[in-house]
């Protein structure tokens, strides 16, 4: 049995240790906002938080997070998460919405570590994801309001 | 595959309203003689609809004043039930505060189900602003009735009918009024529709409803819908789209695997699912590990050695065959042109294949229950499955219920649901509910990818160097031909039929003395995959062609493009437009033309190794037309020819803009998606396959290479256009344009590789 934390919640699974984290959030402990893109890590629709740092759940087995804690758009409730989501929605972000859970994730990991990005900072730490509708100007645009202490 | 011959008709009934409890209820229906209003009402707000009465109800106001409001088109990501729901409302006289919306299942009511071409807003315009008319009329004079006043003294506004200085609210005219009423099919078209002076919500700044829960992780897509018992599946696909047969399983490998229950093979009698099997096992992990380690040995189709350059080089053999394809366009005599000609000019366009990549795999869950197949998955042209499913179960439509989610990306992926029928055999066969959810190489795999196209033309010109005629040959796999032939056009002079959605375009609004267009068929891209209608279809690799040969001609006349296209845009003859659609014809792409120009700095001096390109587009049919002009600056690296797009203009004329903000959003997505298929993802058929299966090689565009965007919309009050594919067009032949203007290069393949 594997244990860890869930958005501030002990969770358990027997799945086999290499079962994918993406499976085991969205089909056995039932939360969907986390998605399902490419599999193999390049597109960011899968991403959440392992003790705070943005991590591709499709290609990370359950066991790497034993005894860690694991935050999803679900549980997303730092200052900056919250300043984000609003920030989406004031900006008008998500088209088919898909990516924007991962988009946020990984967005809210950069305003941890940086408060006050550039567009250059923006652009690598956003680069990974992909957004099919391509709303790529409104997620640069959300993430700087969103910085700037706006978004509300 | 068996084919569908369906065709799109509209039928028009009469609008009822009536109250069921302390509901309001408008709708369409057929009142039956002995059949009040108010019955008809109660049977509509009731769960099951008798087969006699069976109307569609558009929108109903509670007794505490919420309008809900049923949207029958998908949601992939353009706010379409946003803008719907304002056009109603606007109508209405409704407070927008308490409108909500709800997507519908499939049943024969909502009439013709589909979701594509950019139709949304043209296609509902007219009959939902009536709709809201006459809900309209019914509360205010419901509404002056309960006040004792004159229904002329009454307007509707914000959720209340307002007499003078007295008003009452929808929810209590609701609760208390009596407001059963029949409008016959002549009353709903004489409706009094707002003059655009009196909107209150067409055209001004609103949030999308669907925005905050895609905001919140709570959207529900396909992928996310779940049933007790179901067990999941992993398609196991054919090495040929077509004709490939299983000649043995071996799950030996897979018996192992915890949760692995058993590979199931699929018959298919509507043809569409050849040589299928799919795994099942309890949890999607282990059907992926299932599936990996089973062994299938196939017999391949006949196309299992096809390549991209063969399919391009058949495209070049039928293009240059004068007798090949159907006419669509024949003004003038182009022989008698060129015959006469002192200077020609010929160049070829080519597009290579491309994926939809919708980024939520395709996906469908299937419950089959008391004689019903109950299919959860997201779809955008619901009316052209159900036929093919009826034939691969073997059952009548009335059977199978298609029930709407949101749409991860729809882009014309998911305008054949293809994917449902495997899930639906299966579930059937195994007496559980079967979720099939694809990984992303099957995904790409059994992709209706964009087909790789050959556009050939030939210019003629008279001894002062003037143009004087152009032909054009379109030569592609056909979409239309293979899903839904019922909607294949008649070329003319009974020169057969031809693929409209996949030559639109062609058709273009510059006037030429003698201009003749071919739409051909790739019989081996018709064989080897299925061709997909990919987000602006036709006119996205049409447009490629005649706007860099427009380009072309201009360069070898020795005309500024910009200056070379207005003097072809005189709105003259069949280019005049007709209302209330096309209203102003070419007069309207003119416009657009100089405003892009002007805000562009058209002709400025540049810098060496930069430039600018010019190209426009008027949407996806001349019927329909959205007017589109793009003007971009690139910068060529003189050593590695590394092109970078600085910046884009757009200035977009669709008539009225319903959701402004939403309208914008699918303006910018669509201009980055003609970035991205200019410069960054394109595929190739390999081994009758499409090559590039997931983002290790397929690279749609980034953000890191995304340009400055300047958009602007018309100020307009005509007859509203699509806007989720039109601003796409323009976009590749602007940027080729552009490289030859800071190069010298011209371009004529896309993906563009220098």
């Amino acid at each position: 049995m594997i244990q860890f934390e869930l958005n501030g919640e002990a969770v358990a699974t027997e799945s086999p240790e290499d079962t994918p984290l993406l499976w085991i959030i969205r089909d056995e402990l039932k939360l969907k906002g986390t998605k399902f893109g490419c599999g193999i890590a390049m597109c960011g629709a899968c991403t959440i938080h392992v003790d705070g740092t943005p991590t591709r759940s499709c290609v990370t087995p359950v066991s790497a997070v034993a005894g860690l804690s694991v935050t999803t758009i679900e549980g997303l409730d730092s200052a900056a998460g919250q300043a984000l989501q609003a920030a989406w929605v004031s900006e008008q972000v998500p088209q088919c919405g898909y990516c924007q859970s991962g988009q946020i994730m990984t967005a809210a990991g950069l305003l941890a570590d940086n408060p006050n990005p550039g567009d250059d900072d923006i652009n690598s730490a956003m680069n990974g994801n992909l957004c099919r509708c391509m709303a790529y100007t409104r997620i640069r645009k959300a993430i700087k309001s969103a910085a700037n202490g706006g978004g509300a | 595959m068996k084919q569908s011959n369906q065709t799109l008709t509209m039928n028009r009934r009469t609008f009822l309203a009536g109250t069921a409890g302390t509901t309001l209820v408008m709708g369409l229906g057929t009142v039956l003689p002995g059949c009040s209003s108010e019955d008809a009402a109660i049977d509509m707000a009731a769960a099951g609809a008798s087969k006699l009465f069976s109307p569609a109800v558009w929108f109903e106001i509670n007794g505490s004043g919420a309008v809900l409001i049923n949207i029958a088109k998908a949601e992939m990501g353009q706010h379409v039930g946003t803008a719907l729901a304002r056009i109603v409302a606007d109508e209405l006289g409704a407070d927008w505060s308490k409108v909500s919306i709800k997507h519908v299942d499939t049943d024969p009511k909502w009439g013709y189900m589909v979701t594509g071409g950019s139709w949304s807003v043209v296609t509902s315009f007219a009959m939902l602003s009536q709709a809201g008319a006459a809900g309209r009329t019914i509360l205010v004079e419901a509404g002056a009735r309960l006040l004792g006043v004159e229904t002329s003294e009454c307007s509707a506004e914000n959720g209340s009918v307002v007499c003078g200085n007295r008003k009452i609210s929808f929810a209590e005219i609701v609760s208390k009024g009596d407001v059963s009423r029949t409008i016959t099919d002549e009353e709903l078209a004489a409706m009094p529709i707002k003059s655009a002076a009196d909107r209150r919500l067409i055209g001004k700044a609103s949030a999308a409803l669907d925005i905050p829960e895609k905001t919140m992780g709570t959207a529900i897509y396909g992928l996310d819908t779940e049933l007790p018992g179901m067990v999941y599946a992993h398609p196991m696909i054919p090495p040929t789209r077509y004709g490939s047969e299983i000649r043995s399983v071996d799950d030996g490998a897979a018996r192992d695997i915890p949760g692995y229950l058993q590979t199931l093979q699929l018959h298919d009698p509507s043809e569409i699912l050849q040589g299928w099997a799919l795994v099942i096992a309890d949890d999607f992990p282990a059907a992926m590990k299932a599936a990996a380690a089973v062994k299938i040995d196939w017999a391949p189709g006949p196309t299992a050695g096809v390549s991209e350059a063969q399919i391009l080089a058949e495209g070049q053999k039928l293009a240059e065959d004068a007798s090949s394809g159907a006419l669509v366009v024949n003004d003038g005599d182009v022989a008698a042109a060129r015959e006469a000609a002192a200077g020609t000019l010929a160049a070829t366009y080519r597009t290579s294949s491309v994926l939809h990549f919708t980024l939520e795999p395709q996906n469908a869950l299937v419950e089959y229950v008391d004689g019903v197949f109950h299919i959860h998955s997201g779809n955008q042209w619901q009316s052209l499955i159900l036929p093919y499913l009826a034939t691969a179960l073997g059952v009548e439509e009335s059977n199978i219920v298609i029930h709407q989610y949101y749409l991860g990306g729809g882009f014309g992926r998911r305008l054949f649901g293809d994917q449902m029928i495997p899930a639906a055999l299966a579930a059937r066969e195994l007496g559980r509910p079967v979720k099939l959810i694809f990984q992303r190489a099957q995904d790409s795999r059994f992709d209706c990818a964009r087909s790789p196209s050959v556009a050939k033309f030939d210019a003629s010109f008279d001894a002062e160097g003037s143009l004087t005629g152009i032909e054009h040959a379109a030569v592609a796999g056909w979409p239309t031909l293979a899903m839904a032939p019922g909607f294949l056009g008649d070329g003319i002079d009974g020169s057969g039929k031809y693929d409209p959605f996949a030559s639109n375009g062609a058709d273009h609004w510059y006037t030429l003395a003698n201009h003749r267009v071919r739409a051909i068929n790739n019989d081996l891209a018709q064989r080897t995959f299925l061709p997909g209608w990919l987000r602006a279809v036709g006119p996205g690799w049409i447009g490629w062609g005649v706007e860099s040969f427009m380009d072309e001609v201009a360069a070898k006349t020795g005309e500024d493009p910009v200056a070379f296209r207005l003097a072809r845009l005189d709105a003259a003859g069949k280019n005049a437009g007709v209302a209330p659609n096309s209203v102003g014809g070419a007069a309207r792409l003119a416009n657009v033309l100089r405003d892009v120009a002007a805000r562009s700095g058209w002709g400025k001096d540049l810098p060496a190794g930069e430039g600018m390109g010019v190209a426009l587009s008027f949407g996806q049919e001349r019927a329909n037309p959205t007017w589109t002009a793009c003007v971009a600056h690139v910068a060529v690296d003189a050593g590695t020819k590394a092109v970078t797009v600085k910046k884009i203009w757009q200035s977009i004329d669709c008539g009225t803009v319903v959701h402004p903000d939403g309208a914008m959003a699918q303006a910018e997505g669509a201009t980055l998606w003609g970035v991205s298929l200019a410069l960054h993802e394109g595929t190739e058929i390999e081994n009758g396959q499409v090559k590039d299966q997931n983002l290790d090689t397929y690279t749609p565009l980034r953000m890191t290479d995304v340009p400055e965007l300047d958009i602007h919309f018309i100020e307009s009050s005509e007859f509203p256009m699509g806007l989720g594919e039109p601003p796409l067009i323009a976009v590749p032949p602007a940027i080729g344009n552009a490289i030859f203007a800071a190069s010298g290069i011209r371009a004529r393949d896309l993906p563009i590789r220098l």
